[in-house]
């Protein structure tokens, strides 16, 4: 286990490195955008991540409904912790790129505000969490990530009647990446998701000691009353 | 017993207690006078501006009010462990979700009844479209509003600060709904769209967020 962890914590920091140097120098320039099309390299991949995350959280948090498993309870804790991250780089990459392509920073359009509002739900999600004094709150958590699932789509059909301004996706029909470009986005995302599940392992198995240490401290007053 | 005596005892429970009380429906009133006044004053429309403005103003002053309502919904049940008697009795526990969302709804809806004029009077409104088609936003909204609100009054008992995490939790969940009521509310008072869309979107988000309640609650009734 231990070893495991020492050899993803290698390969994700050369994938890392590898993923710098290609979205900074080895990628083809964008021809009417310039360099800071780069920043898609950080923005896109920190996306999907972010969407993957949300979505264990989701089926982690269904899991514990079901079947009431510590497990599922810290994964659906870890994977929107770490999912809030990779959120917050998106909505701050977001702007930087905008602004000067654009010409805005901000508009409502229908994948800005649904990132918007996943961002606000699993917020609100870490709070409750933290603020929780109830001895389920584990149960309290997934029972918002069930609504926060629930609101997804319709916050989508909400935004849906406008025009959207964001580019089309580059996965699917949208076929004009150069696949130059489409090489360097799928190796930023391959260093993302290693760091993504380094930093969910790590923080999976700070939570499980914690609650080994609070269980255990809760024996030991147990077991001697008077002190 | 079984469900709708349940219900209706609660709700009447409930309905006279706050007769008697006021408690909530003064704070929710002043509130929402403030918010006309303050944004009366500090805008002072045209009543061109104001139909395009006064959606979103008149659905915020409501669902800040409506927080207050919703605050007390379960408090009051705290004094006496009325709650837990509750929750030790035989008795279901999605009768008394939906007489207490039923409770916030006649609550909520008097409160719109009344500030309605106001709002009138101080921006100068006239609807362009047809006008009726508010009451059906008025009350699709409003139960969007409560019914996850009443919910999540419940969820925020277990917290820290309570009469703060309502409003965390509820907010980000609700603005799909907020944006529904606003833009139906514009559409109808503009005239230059159908708000036919906003209000199916709204029977929507009220229809699938009353199920989840309905499926959920008692798993947080139950939970300590």
């Amino acid at each position: 286990m231990k070893r495991g962890f020492s050899i993803l914590a290698v390969v994700t920091a050369l994938l890392l490195s590898f993923a710098l140097y290609e979205a900074l120098i080895g990628a083809p320039t964008e021809r009417t955008m310039g360099d800071v099309q780069r920043i898609f390299y950080y923005h896109v991949p920190s996306a999907w991540t972010a969407f993957l995350l949300f979505l264990i959280n989701f089926v982690a948090s269904v899991v514990y409904l079901v079947r009431r498993s510590a497990e599922a309870d810290i994964v659906a804790l870890v994977s929107a912790e770490v999912g809030v991250v990779f959120c917050t780089v998106v909505l701050i990459t977001g702007p930087i790129w905008a602004r000067p392509v654009w010409g805005i920073w901000w508009t409502w359009d229908i994948r800005l505000t649904l990132t918007l509002v996943l961002w606000l739900i699993y917020v609100s999600y870490l709070v409750l969490r933290r603020f929780s004094t109830s001895s389920q709150t584990s149960l309290l958590a997934a029972v918002l990530a069930v609504f926060g699932a629930l609101d997804v789509p319709l916050v989508y059909f909400s935004i849906w009647f406008f025009r959207t301004q964001h580019p089309s996706p580059v996965m699917g029909d949208g076929g004009s990446l150069d696949p130059r470009m489409l090489h360097v986005l799928l190796i930023n995302w391959a260093a993302f998701l290693c760091l993504a599940w380094l930093v969910c392992w790590t923080r999976y198995r700070l939570e499980v000691l914690k609650r080994e240490v609070e269980e255990a401290q809760a024996m030991e007053s147990l077991l001697e009353p008077t002190r | 017993m079984s469900f709708f005596p349940i219900t209706r005892a609660t709700l009447m429970k409930d309905v006279r207690l706050e007769w008697r009380s006021k408690d909530a429906i003064n704070a929710m009133l002043f509130f929402s006078l403030l918010v006309v006044v303050i944004f009366s004053f500090s805008f002072d429309p045209t009543a061109e501006e104001s139909r395009r403005i006064a959606g979103g103003l008149v659905w915020v002053a409501f669902l800040f009010a409506a927080i207050v309502a919703l605050n007390q919904t379960w408090a009051r049940e705290l004094r006496n462990q009325v709650l837990d008697a509750y929750r030790v009795s035989p008795a279901p526990a999605n009768p008394l979700f939906l007489a207490k969302a039923f409770g916030n709804l006649i609550f909520v809806m008097v409160l719109e009844a009344l500030m309605t004029p106001l709002f009138i009077v101080f921006y100068k409104l006239r609807a362009l479209g047809p006008g009726w088609e508010l009451i059906p936003v008025a009350l699709l909204g409003t139960w969007a509003l409560v019914v996850n609100g009443t919910f999540f009054a419940a969820v925020s008992l277990r917290t820290r600060s309570r009469e703060i995490m309502l409003p965390l939790l509820l907010f980000p969940l609700s603005i799909p709904a907020l944006l529904a009521m606003v833009n139906a509310t514009t559409a109808i008072l503009t005239g230059e769209q159908s708000p036919q869309f906003w209000i199916a979107l709204l029977l929507a988000y009220d229809v699938v967020f009353t199920v989840a309640c309905l499926l959920l609650f008692e798993t947080v009734l139950e939970a300590e």
